[in-house]
C-alpha cells in the first residue's frame, strides 16, 4: 500500500495544519483553556467530595468522592469541548479569519473535522489534568478502559459539534454564552453528576431519562467504577445517535453556508 | 486563448428582513483571458465585492455560472479554488499570529506542507519587504505591511489567477507605486490579475482591459485604449515658463485656454486635434511651454460620463 500518498494528501495537510494551529493556541493560552477546569474541579473535590462528601454514605459501594469524580471529569469534557469550538469558530467568523479556510480548496468535512478535533483535543487535555488532580483526593479504579475512552471521545465529539452549531448560528458574543449558561450547565447538574438516579423520586427518575447528559455520565462512570443507573448499551446508543445527528446538522449548515457565506 | 475566468449571467440577491430582496448583481457576463491584467471598476455598492465573493466561494450566487481556469466552481469547487488567490479588501488574518505562520498556515490549507512552503514563503516575504518582520505578530505591522502580508498569503500557493479587492485602498503613494511594480512583475511572469479599484489611475496604469460595473450590471467593457478613445476631448495642463500676457491669450482664444494660475493653463483638445498643433500656435505667440500633463485620470472622465449616463 502506498502510504506516502495518503499521508501527503492536500486534505490531510490542511487538517493537520488546523489541528496543529489549534493545539498551539490551547497550549499558548493555557491559563484560559486548561487552568480554569482544574481550579473549578479542585473546588468541587474539596467542597463536595471532602467537606460534604465525608458526611454522605457510600453510593453503589463507593465513597461519595469516588462516585462524583467520573461525573466531574465528564462535566469538564462537555464544557471544554463545547467552549473550544464555539469560541474558536465564532472568533474566526467575527474577525473574518474563517475566510482563510473558505477560500482554500479544503472539503467541507475537513474544515469541520479540524474545528471538532480542536474541541476533542482540549477536552482530553483538560480531562487528563482533572483526573490527575482527583488523584490527590481519592483513589481511582478503572473498570473498563475502552468504555471509559469511548464515552469520553463520543461526548467530546458530540459537544464539539454542538459548539460549532452554536458558533454558526451566533450573531453576537452574547449568543455564544446563552447555551452553556442556560441549557448545558443545568442539564449537566441534573445529569447524575452528583447523585445516583436511584436516589430520586420515581417521577424525577423518569424525567431524568430525557436528559442526554445522564447517559454520558453513566457510561463514563461505568468505565471507571463499573456501576451505572442505565444500561451501558443504551448509553452508547443515545450518545451515538446524538453524535450522528449533530454531525449531519453541522455538515448541512456548512454546505448551505448558513452564518458563513453572504 | 484559454480563459482564466468566465462568469455567465451571474445574479445575486440578498434577503432583507421585511423588504423585497435586494439585487446586488443583475446578470453579469464576463470573460477574462489567461495572462490578462483586468480591472473591475465601479462606485461603492456597484457589486464589485459581491462578484469577488461569489467567485472565491465566500458568497452563494442566486444563479449563473462561474468557471475558473476552465473548471466549474459549482461542480468542482476545490479544484477551482486551487487556481485562485484572493487579497480581500479588509484585513482578515489573526492579528495575534506571527507573520510567517499566517503565510505557512495558508499554504497548509492549500495542501502544501510547512517544509514545502518554506522556500517560497521566504522568497515572497523578502520580495514584499516583510521577511524582517516574520516573527512579529501581525498586530504590530503598519497598515501597508498588513496589506502586503495579505498579498504574500494569497500568493503562497502560486495561484494562476490573483483577485485583488481594492488592494491599495488607504495605502500611501510610495507604497502604492511599489505594489503596482510588484503586480506588474507578477503579471509579466504569467499570473492573471483581476482587481477592483476606486483609483482609476490605478486601472489606467496597470490594466489592459477594464469593465465598469454599476448597480449590478456591466455597463462598459473593453480595452483601456478603446474606452479612452470614446472621450470627445482630452484635457491637459500646460505649465509655461512665464505668465502669458492678455494680447497673446486673445490671439490663442481658439485653443480655449483656461487659466489655473499665472503659469498653468488648462487646454481641451477635441478628438483629432494634436498637442503639436496647440504647442506650435503657442510658440508662435512667444509662449514657452515647459511641461504638459494630464488633468487627473483620463479614465476617470470616461467613468464619470458612463456612470452619469446610467
Amino acid at each position: 500500500m502506498d502510504t506516502t500518498a495518503a499521508t501527503h494528501s492536500p486534505s490531510w495537510i490542511g487538517y493537520k495544519t488546523m489541528v496543529r494551529k489549534e493545539f498551539t493556541r490551547i497550549i499558548r493560552i493555557w491559563s484560559q483553556t486548561l487552568l480554569p477546569p482544574v481550579i473549578t474541579m479542585s473546588l468541587y473535590f474539596t467542597i463536595f467530595g471532602g467537606f460534604i462528601g465525608s458526611q454522605i454514605s457510600a453510593i453503589h459501594g463507593f465513597s461519595y468522592m469516588q462516585f462524583i469524580v467520573p461525573g466531574l471529569v465528564m462535566m469538564t469534557l462537555i464544557t471544554s469541548s463545547y467552549m473550544n469550538t464555539v469560541s474558536t469558530f465564532y472568533f474566526a467568523k467575527w474577525t473574518h479569519t474563517i475566510d482563510e479556510l473558505l477560500v482554500a480548496p479544503m472539503p467541507t468535512w475537513v474544515i469541520i473535522a479540524g474545528f471538532v478535533s480542536g474541541g476533542v483535543l482540549r477536552a482530553f487535555l483538560s480531562g487528563i489534568l482533572v483526573v490527575g488532580v482527583s488523584l490527590f483526593f481519592t483513589h481511582l479504579v478503572i473498570h473498563n478502559i475502552l468504555i471509559l475512552l469511548g464515552a469520553a471521545f463520543l461526548t467530546s465529539l458530540l459537544f464539539s459539534f454542538a459548539g460549532l452549531i452554536n458558533g454558526i448560528y451566533a450573531k453576537s458574543f452574547d449568543a455564544i454564552s446563552i447555551v452553556p449558561n442556560f441549557i448545558l450547565t443545568p442539564l449537566t447538574y441534573l445529569g447524575g453528576v452528583f447523585y445516583s438516579l436511584t436516589l430520586l423520586p420515581p417521577l424525577f427518575q423518569t424525567l431524568s431519562l430525557a436528559n442526554p447528559i445522564l447517559y454520558m455520565v453513566n457510561a463514563f462512570r461505568y468505565g471507571f467504577l463499573g456501576v451505572t443507573d442505565v444500561s451501558v448499551g443504551k448509553c452508547f446508543a443515545v450518545l451515538s445517535a446524538f453524535t450522528i445527528v449533530f454531525f449531519f446538522w453541522t455538515l448541512w449548515l456548512f454546505k448551505k453556508g448558513a452564518g458563513l457565506k453572504k | 486563448m484559454a480563459l482564466a475566468l468566465e462568469v455567465t449571467d451571474l445574479k445575486k440577491s440578498y434577503d432583507v428582513k421585511g423588504k423585497p430582496p435586494v439585487e446586488a448583481i443583475k446578470g453579469v457576463t464576463l470573460s477574462i483571458e489567461k495572462g490578462e491584467f483586468f480591472a473591475l471598476l465601479g462606485p461603492n455598492g456597484a457589486g464589485k465585492t459581491s462578484m469577488i465573493s461569489i467567485i472565491t466561494g465566500l458568497a452563494n450566487k442566486t444563479s449563473g455560472t462561474v468557471s475558473i481556469c476552465g473548471i466549474d466552481a459549482a461542480t468542482e469547487p476545490e479544484k477551482a479554488k486551487t487556481c485562485l488567490g484572493l487579497v480581500p479588501q479588509e484585513f482578515n488574518f489573526n492579528i495575534f499570529e506571527k507573520v510567517l505562520n499566517i503565510v505557512l498556515d495558508q499554504a497548509g490549507y492549500y495542501g502544501i506542507s510547512k517544509e514545502e512552503a518554506m522556500p517560497y514563503a521566504t522568497e515572497i516575504l523578502q520580495k514584499l519587504g516583510l521577511w524582517e518582520k516574520r516573527d512579529a505578530k501581525a498586530e504590530a505591522l503598519s497598515g501597508g505591511m498588513k496589506r502586503r502580508l495579505m498579498i504574500a498569503r494569497a500568493l503562497i500557493h502560486k495561484p494562476q489567477v490573483l483577485l485583488l479587492d481594492e488592494p491599495t485602498a488607504g495605502v500611501d503613494v510610495e507604497l502604492r507605486r511599489s505594489m503596482w511594480d510588484f503586480l506588474r512583475e507578477l503579471n509579466e511572469k504569467g499570473t492573471t490579475i483581476v482587481l477592483t479599484t476606486h483609483y482609476l489611475e490605478e486601472a489606467e496604469q496597470l490594466c489592459r482591459r477594464v469593465a465598469i460595473i454599476n448597480d449590478g450590471l456591466i455597463i462598459k467593457e473593453g480595452s483601456v485604449k478603446e474606452l479612452l478613445s470614446s472621450l470627445a476631448h482630452v484635457t491637459l495642463i500646460l505649465d509655461t515658463k512665464d505668465p502669458v500676457g492678455e494680447p497673446a491669450l486673445h490671439l490663442l482664444r481658439d485653443l480655449q485656454l483656461t487659466k489655473i494660475d499665472d503659469t498653468s493653463y488648462e487646454i481641451r483638445l477635441a478628438r483629432g486635434e494634436t498637442v503639436n498643433d496647440a504647442l506650435r500656435k503657442m510658440s508662435m505667440q512667444g509662449v514657452q511651454v515647459v511641461n504638459v500633463r494630464n488633468n487627473g485620470s483620463r479614465l476617470e472622465e470616461v467613468f464619470v460620463k458612463l456612470i452619469d449616463a446610467t
